[in-house]
């Protein structure tokens, strides 16, 4: 073990951090894969189907849970087409200038006490920066495919994606408030003390409206207007094939879990039990720890796919008017509401 | 007063709430997907699939060339070319069924006088060459003679109403 610690701080710091990126991303990768078939699988059952139940490993079908390596290889053996008309470069670029940012944001989170890759003083502002930066994807995707369905998609998008940030933004002003730093770490150990005093309850709407926020910021049903299957086929990249699509499918997934994790970092408390110290001191999984931040995200992660299963797709103008025009308002009485409070050292959360 | 409770219901998704409520209870519901290849449906003996011609159980083929299920026929599918046998019966030479042409309205069953050209429950087939949609007579008796126990247990189940 102390060979292991010497062996590891022998190692150049870049390396260090090479090593850091990778436990990050190989299991967020897997992770997305595996959403995609749990995706499948829980819509299914919503609608009274079975899903994927056929790849499996080895021979034995395993509910099949081979399904998404089975995709991925598919995808990856595809042609990458690319249109007649299409600018080429930026055509190529769009889908990595999305997942960009969705993977760059896990830098700054963390997954438990003192657990994370760049300990960032305003890593909320970091966050909101990359997740804004996603757009660009999408604007670039549409343009450069030089198709009209593609070009509507992208302009949907932005428009939503511009929109639902504002809101987004506020509500995570609202956070701020209420902990009084923009450090994740810090925001997490802000809510201290089990589940009711998590700031899920003061900031119950900001909570509501961040999450429903996050729901359009990824373009998923019902605020999936940038796809719209119906309308403009898939919308941004309808264009898109082989493993181009499937770097934009990664970063819409990345992006899910990314929102799902940051619900449960800034409003469920993170990595912390939802028991008292005094009741869970010592028991085995009870106390703090990365499995109830995993539960929580995977609650999230739920969600998403519960909704998509549940909702048909919002008109643009009432995509619009809802986050102009309600969830705007809510926030800004609600940051009020906040601050009052957190002046005021109202007990629980703020004494 | 009304557009307060409105607005009230609204702002708290009190619908969608409900409508999650809904989908959520079906993720629990027993799901009935046949899983195909290994699990089937059961076949109603009226099932209209792949053609056979029947033979009497002496082995004398039922077909008596009378070309009612060429003249039916509403697809054209069914072609028979016919001449007087050694015995001075008449039979047919040729009896093809081109199943791309054919619809499966059944109709050539329903003419036969003789109960000869019927259709089988049999769904599972496919064609891997140009040409091979065509059904001869042989192919067509060798079906009927494969399936007979089925196809006159199907038959005699449908006796009271045909």
């Amino acid at each position: 073990m102390g060979s292991l610690v010497e062996l590891w701080t022998a190692l150049p710091v870049v390396i260090q951090i090479v090593i850091k990126i990778v436990a990050i991303m190989l299991p967020l990768m897997l992770l997305v894969a595996y959403y995609t078939y749990a995706e499948r699988k829980i819509i299914g059952y919503m609608q009274v189907r079975m899903g994927p139940n056929r790849v499996g490993f080895f021979g034995k079908r395993l509910w099949g849970l081979g399904q998404p390596i089975a995709d991925a290889v598919k995808l990856m053996f595809k042609e990458i087409i690319i249109p007649t008309g299409a600018n080429k470069l930026l055509f190529l670029i769009a889908p990595m200038l999305s997942i960009g940012p969705a993977l760059a944001a896990w830098a700054v989170f963390p997954f438990d006490a003192g657990l994370v890759l760049a300990d960032v003083n305003a890593g909320l502002l970091y966050i909101l920066a990359m997740t804004s930066l996603g757009v660009y994807g999408v604007i670039i995707a549409g343009w450069a495919s030089n198709s009209k369905y593609a070009f509507l998609g992208a302009i949907r998008s932005a428009a939503q994606i511009v929109s639902y940030e504002i809101a987004m933004g506020f509500a995570l002003v609202g956070v701020l408030v209420a902990a009084g730093s923009l450090n994740l770490g810090d925001i997490v150990t802000a809510q201290q003390g089990g589940l009711l005093h998590w700031f899920w309850l003061p900031l119950l709407p900001l909570f509501v409206v961040y999450f429903i926020s996050g729901v359009a910021e990824t373009n998923r049903s019902p605020f999936d207007v940038a796809e719209g299957e119906s309308e403009i086929v898939a919308g941004f990249h309808v264009d898109y094939s082989g493993m181009a699509f499937a770097v934009f499918f990664l970063a819409e997934y990345a992006n899910m879990i990314l929102i799902s994790a940051l619900s449960a970092l800034m409003f469920l408390g993170g990595w912390l039990s939802p028991f008292p110290d005094s009741w869970s001191d010592g028991l085995f999984l009870l106390g703090d720890g990365f499995h109830w931040l995993l539960l929580k995200t995977f609650f999230f992660m739920f969600l998403f796919l519960w909704f998509r299963a549940t909702f048909p797709r919002y008109r643009y103008d009432q995509i619009m008017r809802l986050g102009w025009k309600v969830f705007i308002p809510i926030t800004i009485v609600w940051i009020v509401v906040v601050a009052v409070m957190r002046v005021s050292g109202m007990p629980w959360w703020f004494d | 007063m009304k557009a307060i409770t409105n607005y009230v219901r609204s702002l708290f998704l009190f619908e969608l709430l409900k409508g999650l409520g809904v989908t959520g209870s079906y993720f629990f519901a027993r799901k009935f997907t046949l899983q195909y290849p290994e699990q089937k449906a059961p076949v109603s003996p009226r099932f209209r699939g792949l053609h056979a011609l029947r033979r009497y159980p002496n082995g004398e083929e039922r077909c008596i060339a009378c070309k009612l299920c060429e003249a039916v026929c509403p697809a054209l599918a069914i072609t028979i070319e016919a001449e007087p046998r050694g015995d001075g019966s008449r039979r047919t030479t040729r009896y093809d069924i081109d199943l791309f042409k054919c619809i499966y309205c059944g109709f050539c069953e329903e003419s036969c006088p003789v109960d000869s050209i019927v259709e089988t429950r049999i769904y599972e087939y496919h064609f891997e060459k140009r040409g091979e949609q065509i059904m001869t007579k042989q192919m067509l008796l060798d079906v009927g003679d494969k399936y007979e126990k089925q196809l006159a247990e199907d038959r005699a189940a449908q006796a009271n109403v045909r």
